[in-house]
């Protein structure tokens, strides 16, 4: 683990996290979203990405956080799944940080189970932590509202 | 190495394709064993094969392709004739070339298989025919050089001698004896070497007859050969004369004009088509919104370009239906050989073309029909003398195109299916209830061989009647969104009538608006627009204890609101107009109202992510012109949300077909009346066509009933109350009168006062063996007879079922 790789990374809430840059097509500013009636609650909408019409998940809804207010927009990180890409909506982007496999450690047991089943691991970054996110849990529905 | 293997792909796709149409040509020879030009044809194919898999290297194949070619220069010769075991021993060297093929492709060799048996068998077949030894070799026609004069140089023999064989099998590598057998193929064509001449101004007409008639009095040499003698022509001029004929022959054929193109590169135009297409809508919306007249022109311009486009790229994916239908000769001579029937096959339509992906889909659907109708539909041919009709069955296979939609149908002219045995069936596998059975029409019954688990093969074949059946054929022909529909007359035979879209990428849809946004719904499920305006809207609309209904000329028609259906919960305000958007679904038509109805658009159908694939309201998405993304509605599936029709298929299928016929614990939308002093009684409101008043002075009496005018018709009245046999109330006038109809034909049932209108959990608490009713439940606290309409009408107007079905025939 003593690899080193590189993590597109973007804020939550309180939460910094990160994907690895490999499994990001895309980061793009907020696009109109259409809503999906009957759809999971997490599914946000569809959006228009170059005539592709790409499914958002609000990852605020998969991590059971609060709705961010009205003003704000969120920012859709696209990432590449075998279905196709799928974006995930996240509150502000950061950098591309290159981290170290020797900082990784596993969830701790107190994060709470709906964190825990999406964090891959914890990267302990001097200063603040970044939770590697489990890119395909992260896009599994949850059930309809 | 690489260039290896792209030469053997080619050689599989061009022997492939050449093999489906081998199997065709091979049937109608055996019909007409004379017809030159098929003999030549399939000789020239397996000819090809032979010739390139020689030279790629396939012993194995080249070996079995050249025992086939050498019988087949013997039939061509007409030194055999064609037979029933020489078809099938062709056949089956067919089925081994394909066999090596296919092993070709998946391991590069042209494996393991032994074909000693079928060589030898192809061997003594052609040597039984008239006694004469050996393959030819040494007959007199073997020449090296084929067309041109002894005299040529040795360049222009050289050209001459390729350029023949590959102008009469398309191939380059001829190898030792096949040369003859080249020219033999060449021959057939030659004659029109002549026109190619005169075309050119190298010869007169006369020199030509004078060649023919030179040929007809037994002269042994080819006519270019007398022509260069005769005119004084040169051999150059003969070989110019044999490429320029190649080259016509491209033209009229394949060769030339046509190139072989990756379905995937189609694919990828046909989206990019797709992403064109929504840029031109967008553009088309700026230009609209700025007014700018060059802008506006340049539009136009893009606009018809696009659209040309698209049609053009939509046509590259065409193929004609012929395609699939070209293997269909064999498949039945297969199966009818195989079951002791004698079969012909007669096609219409071939050239109906469809989209490739919905060929594809259809050609699996399609040969278990024609098996089926094979195996199941037509008789012996003992059995057909005796019902006295011709021992050669017919299987009928039409296409064409009608609205927008390729219909086909697949006819049999055999027993017709046996209703009796279909019920029978139906009821021993559980698929419907001895009182479901009991209502259905024979229609109606004939279609049960579309439920799953369903098959009415009394004795199981290997060709068909493995329980796999008709209902896959429904469910993969309804994937693609289509329709399949069968009927079938006792002794006349069975009809199985398809319809499917022509293409599934870019449809035509209705752009709607509800609680703010926009959704498409395909114009294939679209019947019409109704507009109700300020004080229509309550009158118009009734609404039945919740579940609104309008009177669409004189039926009702259930009415669901889209953001109810969809869970949307923006209360849009309700302006003073209210849209309904008619739609059919299933056999049933409902009317969807929504807050706005913008326009009908070309739509570019967009798959939907796999975590939304399980809504079964949308059916994709499309990108709309201002860039937006829009849902897409699957009417079926909305028309099962708000259970306008039941929410499984099949069920909801008997359901709407049997009319009367109500499972336990199926909601249902009900009308209740009055019957007699006190009965309360209940019909399902799809039942009900309209409800009426008539005034006991407008009844007149037409033989033993009382019928009324109505409509310009006459409607023939029930009254219910005596029909079932309870004590007749006080006399009412005017008369409240349920009216039901079945195929353009209507009849009145006179009840004492109409209730209400109910959806319930019905739940039948007394199955009942009177007549009349299918038995009771409690509704609205009541207790309730359920009334069965059809049980009604066949005892007391047994009539209208059959005036009903000619109407409907006639209609």
């Amino acid at each position: 683990m003593s690899d080193r790789e590189q993590f597109c990374t973007f804020h939550l809430g309180q939460l910094f996290l990160g994907v690895r840059v490999q499994d990001v097509q895309e980061v793009i500013r907020y696009q109109d979203l259409t809503r999906v009636p009957l759809a999971p609650a997490t599914v946000r909408g569809l959006i228009n990405l170059r005539g592709q019409i790409v499914t958002a998940i609000d990852l605020r809804k998969r991590f059971g956080l609060p709705d961010r207010s009205a003003e704000s927009l969120p920012m859709n990180v696209v990432v590449r799944t075998d279905d196709g890409p799928v974006s995930l909506l996240v509150d502000e982007i950061g950098d591309v940080l290159e981290v170290s496999g020797d900082l990784w450690e596993a969830p701790p047991e107190t994060l709470s189970d709906d964190a825990r089943a999406l964090v891959r691991g914890v990267y302990k970054l001097e200063g603040r932590l970044l939770l590697e996110l489990d890119g395909v849990r992260a896009l599994e529905p949850v059930a309809a509202s | 190495m690489s260039e290896m293997d792209e030469a053997i792909r080619e050689f599989l796709v061009e022997s492939y394709e050449n093999l489906d149409r081998l199997d065709t040509e091979m049937v109608v020879l055996e019909e007409k064993p004379e017809d030159k030009e098929t003999l030549a044809s399939i000789f020239r194919t397996i000819h090809t094969i032979k010739g390139t898999c020689g030279f790629l290297g396939y012993s194995k194949l080249e070996s079995v392709a050249h025992v086939g070619e050498s019988l087949l220069s013997r039939l061509r010769d007409g030194k055999l004739r064609i037979n029933d075991p020489i078809t099938s021993a062709l056949l089956a060297m067919v089925d081994a070339v394909r066999r090596m093929l296919s092993e070709i492709e998946a391991s590069g060799s042209d494996g393991a298989g032994d074909y000693t048996e079928l060589v030898q068998k192809l061997t003594a077949l052609q040597e039984g025919g008239d006694g004469v030894a050996k393959v030819p070799s040494g007959l007199p026609k073997i020449t090296p050089a084929p067309t041109p004069a002894p005299a040529t140089k040795p360049d222009a023999a050289a050209t001459a001698s390729s350029a023949a064989p590959a102008a009469a099998a398309g191939t380059s590598q001829p190898t030792g004896p096949v040369e003859e057998a080249d020219l033999e193929a060449a021959d057939g064509e030659s004659e029109r070497i002549g026109q190619v001449l005169l075309a050119q101004g190298k010869i007169t007409q006369a020199d030509i007859d004078a060649a023919l008639v030179a040929q007809g009095s037994g002269d042994p040499r080819r006519l270019g050969e007398i022509l260069v003698e005769r005119a004084a022509l040169h051999s150059r001029e003969v070989v110019e004369a044999l490429h320029a004929q190649n080259e016509t022959r491209g033209t009229a054929g394949v060769a030339d004009t046509n190139i072989r193109v990756d379905v995937g590169l189609l694919d990828r135009l046909m989206n990019l088509v797709g992403e064109l297409v929504l840029a031109r809508n967008q553009v088309l919306q700026f230009s609209n919104a700025l007014d700018d007249s060059a802008l506006a022109a340049t539009t136009q311009r893009l606009n018809l370009v696009t659209t040309e486009l698209q049609e053009h790229v939509m046509k590259t994916r065409m193929q004609p239906i012929g395609n699939v239908w070209s293997k269909f000769p064999r498949v039945v001579r297969d199966v009818s050989k195989s079951c002791g029937k004698d079969v012909r096959v007669e096609m219409e339509g071939k050239d109906t073309e469809l989209d490739k992906t919905i060929i594809e889909a259809i050609k699996d659907p399609l040969t278990h029909i024609v098996r089926n109708s094979v195996d199941h539909g037509i008789e012996t041919p003992e059995l057909r003398r005796a019902a006295g009709k011709s021992a050669q069955g017919v299987l009928r296979m039409r296409a064409y195109h009608e609205g927008g939609q390729v219909n086909i149908e697949i006819a049999d002219d055999g027993a017709g299916i046996h209703t009796d045995r279909v019920k029978a069936k139906a009821l021993e596998r559980n698929l419907i209830t001895p009182e479901q059975a009991a209502r259905l029409s024979e229609r109606e019954l004939v279609n049960l061989i579309f439920l799953p688990g369903f098959s009415t093969a009394a004795k199981v074949t290997n060709v068909s009647g493995r329980g796999v059946g008709m209902d896959v054929v429904k469910t993969n022909i309804e994937k693609i969104g289509g329709t399949v529909d069968v009927s079938s007359e006792r002794g006349k035979g069975t009809t199985l009538k398809i319809k499917i879209p022509l293409t599934l990428a870019i449809i035509p849809a209705l752009v709607v608006s509800c609680a703010k946004d926009r959704y498409a719904i395909p114009q294939v499920n679209l019947l019409e627009l109704v507009r109700l305006e300020g004080d229509e809207i309550q009158r118009e609309i009734e609404d039945l204890h919740g579940a609104p209904v309008y009177r669409l000329r004189g039926r009702l028609l259930p009415l669901v609101h889209l953001d109810r259906a969809l869970r949307l919960s923006d209360a849009s305000d309700r302006t003073q107009v209210v849209n309904i958007v008619v739609l059919q679904a299933d056999e049933r038509q409902f009317g969807l109202i929504v807050d706005e109805i913008n326009d009908t658009e070309e739509i570019v159908v967009k798959p939907l992510g796999k975590q939304l694939k399980s809504i079964e309201a949308f059916a994709g998405a499309t990108i709309m012109g201002d860039g937006r993304v829009a849902l897409i509605l699957d009417v079926l599936g909305i028309a099962q949300r708000a259970h306008v029709i039941s929410s499984t298929r099949e069920t909801g299928k008997i359901e709407a077909e049997s009319k009367g016929t109500h499972q336990a614990n199926e909601r249902s939308t009900l009308l209740l009346f009055r019957s007699g002093a006190d009965r309360r009684m209940a019909i399902p409101l799809s039942d009900v066509a309209r409800l009426e008043e008539f005034q006991r002075s407008q009844l007149e009496f037409a033989g033993d009933g009382q019928v009324v005018q109505y409509r310009g018709e006459i409607l023939p009245l029930l009254e219910l109350a005596r029909l079932l046999g309870w004590p007749p109330s006080e006399e009412r006038d005017p008369l409240q009168v349920v009216v039901y109809s079945r195929q353009g034909r209507s009849i009145g049932l006179v009840v004492e006062q109409i209730l209400d209108i109910v959806e319930e959990d019905v739940v039948l608490q007394k199955r009942s063996r009177r007549e009349g009713t299918l038995g009771s439940a409690v509704i609205q606290e009541r207790v309730t007879d359920l009334l069965d309409v059809e049980g009604v009408l066949r005892m007391h107007a047994p009539g209208f079922f059959e005036e009903a079905a000619l109407e409907g025939a006639r209609s």
